[in-house]
């Protein structure tokens, strides 16, 4: 049985620029734990886009999201928000990293940001490299070998545990 | 086809010949920099059931974010990266009292040319100063560094940024930064390796250097870069860094950029990042009047020696503004020292300033944090909002000198007008 690599579901959507003050504030940072660290994503923001977020299996941005900190509870707080995937037009190269190396889905595709609707259904397939929008398929290229294990195993400590599990099996 | 810095560093720490941009390659970084987040680490590695470390002499932790602890929650984490510096034998462990970490490091001799160097800090491009490949990296990566030695790294396509001097009166290194920033924007240089050249950048002081590398960040920069000189060997030598132990490597002169940008410091006039992004930059005179009731000189961008010298120049025989709190943090002990034994310290004092241990400190939002309305003047990297306390408070960045007249003013000032 092959593994679906498809994740989706309700958008959220978002401007260019989205820091990761904003995303996650700083001073929430003494926790690690995702559902502790997603009562507080976007906060800033306010009560309104915090419960909409919750509502949300994917976060659709504009350029340069998740720009400024290398904190990487910014990816970890959404997983715990219940987002699956993130679509943007780009990603500050920090926020990339985090989301593969924590199990977060992130492309870069702009079709589909501007086909993307807030509140409507998004259906990203990281394997297939395409996000689909209604009756609309947009493509984005496919994650490197390398990048795509570490993503499939959850994350990179995950993955590093697997492998070193496998290796003691020998 | 020449080669860039980038191409040099990652073929050296990957073992690797020929790599073009877009490649991604297992890189064996030199040093593993973790700040107050090492405890976010530590948790981590035992989560993978204590695995043996690759190399621990190349593991470096400064406790700087949250220093020293403000509960005690967070003084649990500190005590628990001390424990584990010793029973692990961490060496290059620093404590509460260093300061922050880039700094600190660097000016320990730590950080060498030619060198990567990972950290748990996005402004870790500041050790492009010394000609090493800096970058910041999240906290599984710096444990699973730890643990393997190596870490994934795509080669990054180079922008040439060409300075030339010398600067405008009442200009610095972070009016330069800011006007670049304003111009290429905060994703103009995402994933790319900047390298800073031109005339001014050879003029300039390691610690100037040091501002542009850091800001460099702030335009989406992985790493940046100063090509080394006798400038940079002289700070390394009085840093203790043993020639024999590192090798300088300079881009090829034929080397390929995406693209050449220029900055003319001659016709440059004070810049600031008004709220609530970075690159949203104008000359000071557009925002001058603003009323501040907080000015801050401190951060990895803007505490240095020098940076506390030109505050303490506009400030010398002035007073703070009635109603304005001036917070100045020094970047490091050793920076304080010399400032508080050759009298910027009591000149800071008599003006008016709160002068705080070395550290992050109201950058990272710990202590001079803003209540709702009000606007803080910044030497910092980033005036995000809420950084620095209230969401519905403002943050405005600029030179340590525009922060010096804007606390003698109380309103954002040109510092032309009060530089003798």
């Amino acid at each position: 049985m092959s593994m679906s690599t498809a994740v989706g579901g309700r958008a959220i959507v978002f401007g260019d620029d989205v820091n990761t003050d904003v995303i996650i504030p700083g001073r929430y940072l003494v926790s690690i734990d995702p559902a502790e660290l997603a009562e507080h994503a976007f906060e800033p923001l306010g009560p309104e886009v915090q419960q909409r977020l919750r509502e949300s299996a994917v976060v659709v941005a504009g350029r340069n999201f998740g720009c400024g900190s290398a904190r990487e509870q910014a990816s970890t707080c959404l997983i715990g928000a219940g987002i699956g995937a993130v679509v943007a037009r780009s990603f500050s190269r920090v926020f990339f990293r985090n989301a593969i190396n924590t199990g977060l889905v992130a492309v870069e595709c702009p079709d589909a940001v501007d086909a993307i609707e807030d509140g409507g259904e998004v259906l990203v397939d990281y394997t297939a490299g395409t996000v689909t929008v209604g009756s609309g398929t947009f493509t984005f290229a496919p994650y490197p070998p390398g990048l795509r294990v570490i993503l499939e195993a959850g994350g990179l400590i995950p993955y590093l545990m697997r492998e070193a599990e496998a290796g003691q099996r020998g | 086809m020449g080669r860039t810095f980038a191409q040099k560093a990652l073929e050296r720490a990957s073992g690797e010949k020929d790599l073009v941009p877009g490649q991604i390659v297992d890189a064996f970084p030199d040093l593993y920099m973790s700040h107050t987040a090492s405890w976010r680490c530590i948790r981590t590695l035992e989560r993978m059931g204590w695995p043996e470390l690759y190399d621990v002499d190349r593991i470096a932790m400064v406790m700087d974010h949250i220093a020293p602890a403000d509960n005690a929650k967070t003084a649990g984490y500190h005590a628990l990266c001390r424990d584990f510096a010793q029973r692990s034998g961490v060496r290059k462990f620093f404590d509460v009292n260093a300061g922050i970490a880039h700094v600190v490091l660097m000016e320990r001799g730590l950080v060498k040319p030619g060198e990567v160097i990972i950290g748990t800090d996005s402004h870790s491009t500041i050790y492009g100063a010394l000609g090493a490949f800096g970058t910041g990296v999240g906290f599984s990566e710096i444990t699973a560094t730890w643990v393997t030695g190596k870490l994934w790294m795509k080669v990054p396509e180079s922008i040439r940024v060409e300075v030339d001097g010398p600067l405008a009166r009442g200009t610095y290194a972070k009016d330069v930064m800011l006007r670049l920033i304003g111009d290429i924007g905060a994703d103009g240089a995402t994933y790319c390796s900047v390298e800073f050249h031109g005339s001014y950048v050879e003029a300039m002081s390691v610690s100037e250097r040091m501002t542009l590398c850091n800001l460099a960040m702030e335009m989406g920069a992985k790493n940046a870069f100063v090509p080394p000189d006798a400038t940079t060997r002289a700070y390394l030598d009085e840093a203790g860094a043993d020639p024999a132990s590192y090798e300088v490597l300079l881009p090829d002169p034929d080397a390929e950029y995406r693209q050449v940008e220029r900055v003319d410091g001659r016709s440059l006039v004070a810049q600031v990042a008004v709220p609530h992004t970075v690159d949203n930059v104008v000359p000071v005179t557009e925002v001058a009047g603003t009323k501040v009731d907080q000015v801050f000189i401190g951060s990895c961008a803007n505490a240095k020696y020098d940076d506390l010298a030109i505050a303490a120049d506009v400030l010398a025989g002035k007073t703070v503004a009635p109603g304005v709190r001036l917070i100045v943090t020094p970047a490091s002990s050793r920076i304080m020292a010399k400032a508080a034994s050759d009298g910027i310290v009591s000149t800071l004092l008599a003006a008016g300033a709160t002068i705080t241990n070395p550290g992050c400190g109201a950058c990272a939002g710990v202590g001079g944090a803003m209540a709702d309305g009000e606007v803080t003047f910044s030497t910092a990297n980033r005036n995000f909002q809420g950084r620095m306390g209230s969401y519905h408070s403002r943050i405005y960045l600029g030179s340590p000198a525009t922060a010096a007249a804007t606390a003698v003013r109380g309103v954002i000032s040109d510092p032309q007008e009060l530089l003798a």
